[in-house]
């Protein structure tokens, strides 16, 4: 494999430690030399490429995406899904299983990993807690963990039934792995296509309450308590209500290992957002009232979210251009969440660059378990992504990798442009190729 | 410096709500809060001129234009009052509606609004079960849109219909609108206000005219943040209070096929909701009764009060037709009126 040089750069790795002006030699997938400039002892006959000015950081890792295969690959598939994490920056995916069929097996897990898959980035899929997501019977995780899934989910069919959760977190620390739960309850909210409060109230809308989020998030977390096993691990996907942040951070000081994320659609947005049915702006968590928005940036500003994550999901033109209440849930963000966390919670909200990075890549790599990635000491992974934080620049959804463009944020003004992205020594994204 | 002070938290920037492109198309009528007072003022008063002008003449208005009924839903006084309105102006209308159409196949509302474009239709008239339908019609189209009932959203032209009515009774003689023309007069909506896109376009409208809105019903039917809905709206949930009050009462029907599993005891409702003759001539024996309808009479009002005197509801139908007319002229010749009228 070639040897790359990322030369003139300032390498910000907070994993690491490291904020200074240095070279990186990344041989054979890996990190290989970092040095001040111009030390670099073995870089020989690699390819180099001139850095100055930009910032060198450890890849993104999106812990949330639908990237639609097997089975709707007119949404995405994994290659546009990934060549649009690159774009993002991102080096490395978390699979969420509600595919079609469902990610419910070692074969399905192992097939979305196939270099025929033509991946551009490290695709790692969540496989479904239940057999077909229906909350009924455990899937056998050991082997779903040795085909390379990185934790469990019934994403989008929450776990109703108690026993079924406590089995799960149970079945999935034995072998060590997250549970991660969008905690909905379903029950609640059927019907529901926007956050319930005034504003749906005045478009006629069907409304989603705030509890139906909360009241799972406190049920899983009776039962972290109720199991006292150190090692189960509970990640709530997606937190969108003050309730919800509230019952985490009560976890966090009893000990437990419960943990969460954050979308950028619920750290800018709210239910106002919505307008005049804009499906663009409907998702499932919906948007929220401003007191939740405020909870979230809040939440994340004082270290109580673990990760920013984009539960980047991909519809056609078509199914968005439908009445709202049959318009389908979800928007894309992998193209966007760099531009618009630098934009927002970095310039605007005074965020240390360095934090906002680390919720990007530290901290969901740690949370799923995966060994030398969110960082680039000497050894790790050369999951790279090299960049202008200071740039801004107008996002236009046409000119996107992905093949959807479900998004609110078109038209928005991005902080921080991606130069390249390298994921395991191979350029994934070059903005100049 | 007080150290003993709990910190305030920086107020922090967010990004802006972008302000609505709608309507795309000055003739259209998709909220009765896109109307300006003037605007209102034109509708009302050209309702009347239409009203009175020779028929022979009137049918020159819109000779041979092009307007299309599109209804999801069924629907009497709406569709009928809209297709007199239209033909009235010598426009040549044409009714789709889901039975008996391509939506039966699977058409979409944007590919079924652009094959009504395509066959030459200038304006469409939508009646649809999805609230925001007429949004997307107009935003898909951008031919002028007239909201006809969009779920459980709005129906401006009802809301300017009954406003009508009002005014003939309250306010008798007013041409002009202004923020006082219904400064002291309380209209309660009273039943099924959750569900009602009557209720919500007149919460709309009346308090714009200084309107004092009450609403009434049960906790299912009338969650309470409706109260933050708008200004000037007001929830009393002692129907007998809101009549004391009241000039004007407005009745809504239980709407049976939007409950989705909402149980309701209609004999308690009835007990606690109803407007009797009783009730009517002990507490508000001056007031007006209207009813968007359909009625159902022995439901939300008896009927005694439906044929009674205080009774407005042929009255609003009668207005619906002349509304209407003014409300489809200004769709096809808001241009030549020179923008939004």
């Amino acid at each position: 494999m070639t040897a790359l040089v990322i030369s003139g750069g300032h390498l910000l790795d907070p994993a690491a430690g490291v904020d200074a002006l240095k070279d990186v030699l990344l041989k054979d997938g890996h990190v290989a030399e970092i040095a001040a400039p111009g030390k670099l002892k073995s870089a020989n006959g690699a390819e180099v490429l001139d850095a100055t000015g930009l910032y060198l950081a450890p890849g993104l890792i999106d812990m949330h995406v639908h990237l639609r295969e097997p089975g709707q690959g007119y949404k995405e598939t994994i290659a546009t899904g990934t060549a649009a994490a690159a774009a993002g920056g991102f080096t490395a995916v978390a699979a969420m299983p509600n595919t079609s069929p469902v990610n419910d097996s070692p074969e399905i897990t192992r097939w979305m990993q196939a270099p025929e898959r033509g991946a551009v980035v490290r695709v790692f899929p969540i496989a479904a807690a239940t057999r077909g997501s229906k909350g009924e019977a455990l899937n056998d995780y050991a082997a779903l963990k040795s085909a390379g899934a990185v934790a469990v989910s019934d994403d989008g069919r929450p776990i109703l039934k108690d026993n079924i959760m406590r089995e799960t977190l149970t079945a999935a620390a034995r072998v060590g792995l997250g549970v991660i739960q969008h905690a909905e309850d379903t029950r609640l909210t059927q019907g529901g296509s926007m956050n319930l409060g005034p504003m749906s109230f005045k478009l006629g809308l069907r409304g989603m309450a705030a509890e139906a989020e909360s009241s799972i998030v406190e049920r899983d977390i009776r039962l972290v308590t109720e199991l006292r096993d150190t090692r189960v691990h509970l990640h709530v996907a997606h937190t969108s209500t003050v309730a919800a942040l509230a019952a985490v951070r009560q976890a966090r000081r009893n000990g437990l290992r419960v943990t969460c994320e954050v979308a950028p659609h619920h750290f800018l947005l709210t239910e106002e957002h919505v307008g005049l049915y804009n499906t663009n702006a409907k998702m499932c968590p919906p948007l929220r009232s401003a007191a939740d928005r405020d909870a979230m940036i809040e939440a994340i500003l004082d270290g109580v979210v673990d990760a920013i994550a984009t539960d980047h999901a991909p519809h056609a033109v078509h199914e968005k251009e439908v009445e709202f209440e049959n318009a389908p849930n979800g928007i894309t963000g992998l193209e966007t969440a760099l531009g618009l966390s630098l934009r927002w919670l970095h310039k605007e909200w005074k965020m240390p660059l360095g934090r906002v990075l680390s919720l990007l890549s530290a901290q969901p790599a740690a949370l799923l378990g995966m060994k030398g990635r969110g960082t680039l000491a000497v050894g790790s992974f050369a999951d790279v992504v090299v960049f202008d934080p200071k740039a801004e620049w107008t996002y236009n959804a046409r000119e996107g990798k992905s093949k959807s463009r479900n998004t609110p944020f078109d038209g928005w003004t991005m902080q921080g442009k991606i130069r390249w992205t390298i994921c395991e020594g191979r350029i994934a994204y070059n903005a100049k190729p | 410096m007080n150290l003993t002070a709990t910190p305030v938290r920086r107020q922090l920037l967010h990004p802006p709500v972008e302000a609505s492109p709608f309507p795309y198309n000055p003739g259209s009528l998709l909220s009765a809060g896109d109307l300006s007072l003037d605007g209102i003022s034109h509708i009302l008063a050209r309702a009347t001129a239409l009203e009175n002008l020779d028929p022979l003449v009137r049918d020159r208005i819109l000779a041979k234009r092009r307007v299309a009924l599109l209804f999801y839903e069924s629907s009497t006084r709406t569709r009928t009052s809209f297709e007199l309105a239209a033909k009235s102006l010598g426009a040549d209308t044409t009714l789709v509606s889901s039975l008996s159409s391509s939506i039966e196949k699977g058409e979409s509302l944007k590919d079924t609004g652009l094959t009504l474009r395509a066959l030459g239709a200038e304006a469409i008239i939508l009646r649809h079960s999805s609230s925001g339908a007429a949004w997307l019609l107009e935003s898909e189209t951008r031919l002028p849109v007239l909201n006809a009932g969009d779920g459980m959203h709005e129906h401006p032209t009802q809301a300017l219909l009954d406003l009508r009515t009002i005014l003939a009774h309250l306010k008798a003689g007013a041409e002009t609108v202004t923020p006082e023309t219904l400064a002291g007069v309380t209209v309660s909506i009273v039943g099924d206000i959750l569900h009602s896109r009557v209720a919500r376009s007149n919460m709309l409208l009346l308090p714009r005219l200084g309107a004092r809105v009450l609403l009434c019903g049960p906790k299912e039917l009338l969650p309470e943040l409706a109260a933050q809905a708008g200004p000037g709206i007001t929830i009393e949930r002692d129907f007998e209070s809101a009549l004391r009050q009241s000039q004007a009462i407005m009745m809504l029907r239980i709407q049976a096929e939007r409950l989705a599993g909402l149980q309701l005891d209609l004999e308690e409702y009835k007990a606690a909701y109803q407007l009797t003759g009783q009730r009517l001539a002990t507490l508000a024996p001056t007031a007006i009764v209207l009813h968007p309808g359909p009625i159902i009479r022995g439901l939300e009002l008896t009927a005694g009060v439906a044929d009674g005197p205080q009774s407005t509801i042929l009255e609003q139908v009668k207005n619906g037709v002349a509304i209407r007319m003014a409300v489809v002229e200004r769709a096809l010749l808001a241009d030549k009126q020179g923008g939004r009228a």
